[in-house]
């Protein structure tokens, strides 16, 4: 396996939400945690994933909130709000039936 | 909540913009700090981090935009900046924005008003209860040479109305007039009035704002006389003190009682119809019984069941029948109807319809012309747009910000019209009096919608074009011609001249309009209406019946104020007649011709009826063609002679000799015989119309029916107007309470009777002229432009020899090419158009040749003076400036 594979189309958002899901974390760790929870195979590029998480806020999935990190410096932190949870559960029942339904067409004989 | 957390984000990103730019710029920034630390984690030295980290986060910038691009309000904001580009651009050139701002103001302005007027008085419902279910019914004379529209008889109005059932209800109106006085010595007024029957009210829909309309029983003969006041009397003459009801006021006269008060809006047939009165208690017995008495206006509410046509073929049908059981008199064998409102706007429909076509002209030329000039800055541009194209500005972006240009030149040109139009419209509305209904007329905010869609649509026209074609492919060419251009843009300058040639040919039709419409207007000016009309003064009186009642009375009265009037100084001589030239109709009455008898009545044996004193020919300078005029001998009951006009000489004795034939026709309330003792002129009784035949009846004979009202025409050394207060005078010293109306020279009843025409030409062939400038302006912009591309081709040519004169033949010739053949297209477009507007052509033909060549001539010397400026120009390049340039 060469350079990490691009994205399947229309994923991000379900791996931002995901990715969040547990508690808010800035657009630093959200690359990073993909990237390590898919053992590197995910890469997020930085030209998506800003104009994806603003767009997932003007939507009003995930709420934006400025806080200390570790170091002590400023970052913005992205959080689910109630409606991005029900968001998150619509996402990934579609992503489950959509990737049931490509393993049947590859599998089948 | 998702809607609220929306709504919040929305707030931010309006209101919060700038902060929160800064914190997405925070934000990418903290990204790329974690991406250097990561890196001098790995080993890296700090500066080798920074641009590590740099090159695997792309263009911060682009970045940035791409997620400020998911914000809400990104359109306002493109919209915004696109706007400050736009007016940039503009500002830089003030002299293009400013006249292309006019241009529009002008075409936008002009469209509005006329918009306006035609909205409010063809489009806009009658202010009536469900107007559109209200005809008028006529009656139509199968030979009627004129347009078949014949007012109704009351008993033919009464037998349709009481015999036919497929109406809901039928209603009639008469006009009327009477000498208003109060009880005590007010000073007395002649008011425009109208005869109404008593469910005309309830027919049209409309409630008195005071009292109650009329009663059954109140509209008959010899009923109890009551009147309607109209608001603007009751406000004007009885100050709107609503105790008037029930009181007395006194018209010819006769007492009536006030019962009610018209609403304010309600201003049909027009708004000087002051008072209403009873339909019937306008006629004697006689004349309510009668067939053939013609003057009144049905009209007629259809059933929710019934078509107009189906009804209308009952009430025709029931028409023939009469016509059968009058055959002797004229009645007419059918019935036809007009819908209300077509009949209510009749007059204007067609030059209303002509000045829209003639603004909608002018502002296609106007967003031609801008389109023009857009192209010639666009092409000034190319190499700028050719450069933001290779650096990847995407070409919807270019061409959005064209539009927005031209988007803002009809925008800030549309506000501009619309304050051209407030005053135009209410100048407009004010000032031309055949206009119906122009008390509605008004700014509303339909209007507004429309002005604003026309300012999208023509910044879409206007700009659209050279956005296209500037930013179109070829990026690579506009490149490299910049380079060095001998040719220039030949695809460009097509696009200009086929725009020149739409503009030129489009000017062209408006020219023959104009044209067309002034020849006939100044036709109408110039006809002859067959007397004198320099200085000529004509005022009006009626002796009201009930003091004037016998033939002695009447007779004396009308000698004396011949008598006064003939002596006052600067007088040169005057006369009565019931009507002067140019003034109307009057009316006309059939007759039969006892030499030459005939059984059934004919519809042709027609003619125009007046009377007159035995010095009204010589006064208005009438000539004599045979015979005598009247004498004071043709008096009282020696009253059985007539004169005619020459036509009527013409037409019913086919040249023979007339004087000392007879006619029989009815006239004091009998039909007696006539015999002619002369044949004068002919005389219009408008301007607009053919000449009719004319019977002249002693003024002298003093039947109080027929001779009482009277206009004293006189002709005086001075000026004519100056008279008028002095004969007045005359009149009032005879009787204090009768007024005296319709002051006015002979002129003034011309003009009165031209004004619409006028008022067309002379607004078209303000339009054509504009028109013609716009015109020049593109001619001369396109040659210009032309001029300045081939400046080095030119350079080069005179350089190796050619001569100027040469080169100046060359570029005129090119300007001229495009101009032929819009004058071709737009001649073929002329003379259509004058075909279409011939109903309003008064004694000019819609192909005349005046006009064509007048035009022609017009326009090919503003082309060339707009062409010569350029040529002379070229003619005169310098080739080693010329060549220096590149």
């Amino acid at each position: 396996m060469g350079k990490p594979s691009d994205l399947v189309q229309g994923t991000l958002d379900l791996l931002i939400l995901k990715t969040i899901s547990l508690e808010p974390k800035h657009g630093w760790a959200i690359a990073k945690r993909i990237q390590q929870i898919s053992n590197e195979v995910l890469q997020v590029q930085q030209g998506s994933l800003y104009p994806a998480l603003h767009r997932l806020e003007q939507q009003g999935w995930i709420r934006g909130k400025w806080s200390e990190t570790e170091t002590g410096r400023q970052a913005k932190f992205y959080g689910l709000t109630a409606a991005g949870r029900t968001q998150l559960e619509r996402e990934k029942e579609s992503w489950s039936r959509l990737s049931t339904a490509i393993n049947l067409v590859v599998e089948a004989g | 909540m998702r809607w609220l957390e929306r709504f919040r984000m929305a707030v931010l990103a309006l209101f919060r913009r700038e902060r929160e730019t800064a914190r997405l710029n925070d934000e990418l920034q903290f990204h790329l700090e974690q991406q250097a630390s990561e890196n001098v984690a790995k080993g890296m030295s700090a500066a080798e981090a920074r641009s590590a980290a740099l090159r695997r986060f792309g263009n911060p910038t682009v970045l940035r935009d791409e997620a400020r691009s998911t914000w809400s309000w990104n359109w306002l904001e493109t919209g915004v900046r696109d706007v400050r580009y736009g007016v940039r651009t503009l500002a830089r050139s003030p002299g293009f924005a400013l006249i292309a701002i006019l241009v529009m103001a002008l075409g936008i302005g002009a469209t509005t008003s006329l918009f306006t007027i035609v909205r409010a008085v063809l489009l806009k419902p009658l202010p009536f209860r469900d107007p559109g279910k209200l005809v008028m019914v006529y009656e139509r004379f199968r030979a009627s040479t004129g347009d078949g529209f014949n007012v109704v008889s009351p008993a033919d109005f009464l037998d349709w109305r009481a015999k036919t059932h497929g109406f809901e209800d039928m209603a009639a109106w008469r006009d009327y007039g009477f000498n208003l006085t109060g009880e005590h010595q007010e000073l007395p007024e002649v008011v425009v009035a109208a005869g109404g029957s008593s469910n005309l009210f309830s027919v049209l829909g409309v409630a008195p704002a005071l009292g109650r309309t009329f009663t059954t029983e109140e509209d008959q003969v010899g009923a109890n006389h009551v009147v309607m006041l109209s608001w603007s009397l009751f406000q004007r003459r009885f100050a709107g003190d609503p105790s008037i009801l029930g009181k007395t006021i006194r018209l010819d006269t006769n007492s009536y009682t006030v019962v009610g008060v018209l609403p304010r809006w309600f201003t049909y047939p027009d708004s000087l119809t002051q008072l209403w009165v009873p339909y019937a208690q306008t006629f004697t017995t006689d004349e309510y019984a009668a067939h053939d008495n013609h003057q009144s206006h049905v009209i007629a509410r259809l059933r929710p069941d019934v078509s107009a046509v189906a009804a209308t073929k009952e009430v025709s049908a029931l028409q023939y029948r009469l016509h059968e059981a009058n055959a002797s008199k004229p009645v007419a064998e059918d019935a036809v109807y007009r819908p209300m409102i077509d009949d209510v706007v009749r007059d204007v429909k067609t030059p209303l319809i002509v000045l829209l076509c003639a603004v909608g002209c002018m502002l296609l030329i106007s967003c031609l012309n801008v389109s023009n000039l857009l192209v010639a800055r666009s092409a000034m541009r190319r190499k700028e747009v050719a450069v933001r194209g290779a650096l990847g500005g995407s070409r919807l972006t270019l061409i959005r910000e064209q539009m927005t240009e031209s988007l803002l030149i009809c925008s800030a040109g549309g506000l501009l019209g619309l304050v051209i139009s407030v005053l135009a419209t209410r100048w407009l509305a004010g000032h031309w009096q055949a206009l119906p209904r122009a008390d509605a007329v008004q700014m509303d905010f339909g209007v507004m919608a429309f002005s604003i869609g026309l300012i999208f649509l023509t910044a879409l026209l206007a700009g659209l074009l050279p956005a296209i074609s500037s930013t179109g492919s070829g990026v690579l060419a506009a490149l490299q011609e910049s380079s060095r251009s001998i040719g220039g843009s030949a695809s460009r300058a097509t696009l200009r001249k086929v725009l020149l040639t739409a503009e030129i040919a489009l000017t062209v039709i408006l020219l023959v309009l104009a044209g067309l419409l002034f020849k006939s207007f100044l036709h109408l000016r110039t006809s002859n209406l067959g007397c004198v009309t320099n200085g000529v003064l004509t005022m009006k009186y009626g002796l009201p019946e009930k003091q004037y009642d016998t033939r002695e009375k009447v007779t004396a009265f009308h000698e004396a104020v011949l008598e006064r009037v003939r002596h006052l100084p600067g007088v040169r001589a005057a006369g009565l007649v019931s009507r002067a030239p140019g003034d109307g109709w009057e009316g006309d009455r059939v007759f039969t011709i006892p030499e030459r008898p005939s059984v059934k009545f004919n519809l042709q044996n027609d003619a125009l009826t007046r009377v007159v004193d035995p010095g009204y020919f010589s006064a208005l300078q009438i000539p004599l063609i045979s015979g005598r005029f009247f004498t004071a001998q043709e008096r009282l009951t020696h009253d059985s002679y007539i004169i005619v006009s020459k036509q009527f000489a013409m037409q019913f004795f086919s040249g023979d000799r007339a004087v000392g034939k007879h006619i029989d026709v009815f006239r004091g309330g009998k039909t007696g015989t006539f015999e002619i003792i002369g044949v004068v002129g002919d005389t219009l009784w408008d301007v607009t119309q053919p000449s009719k035949a004319t019977m002249y009846f002693p003024i002298l004979s003093g039947i109080p029916s027929e001779t009482s009202g009277a206009t004293i025409v006189v002709r005086t050394a001075g000026d004519p107007l100056a008279l008028s207060v002095p004969i007045q005078k005359q009149v009032g010293a005879l009787d204090p309470a009768l007024p005296v109306y319709d002051v006015l020279t002979l002129q003034q009843i011309v003009g009165n009777s031209t004004a619409s025409q006028s008022f067309s030409a002379t607004l078209v062939l303000a339009f054509a002229a504009l028109s013609l400038l716009l015109a020049a302006i593109g001619l001369y912009g396109v040659l210009s432009y032309l001029v300045t591309q081939r400046i080095t081709e030119i350079g080069i040519r005179i350089a190796l020899g050619a001569q100027r004169s040469e080169v100046l033949r060359l570029v005129l010739l090119d300007g001229l090419r495009p101009v032929v053949v819009g004058l071709l297209i737009g001649l073929a477009g002329g003379a259509a158009a004058g075909a279409l507007i011939r109903s309003v052509l008064y004694g000019t033909s819609p192909l005349d040749p005046v006009v064509f060549v007048t035009m022609i001539g017009s326009l090919l010397l503003t082309a060339i003076v707009a062409c010569a400026v350029p040529a002379i120009r070229a003619s005169r390049i310098e080739p080693m400036q010329a060549l220096r340039t590149e």
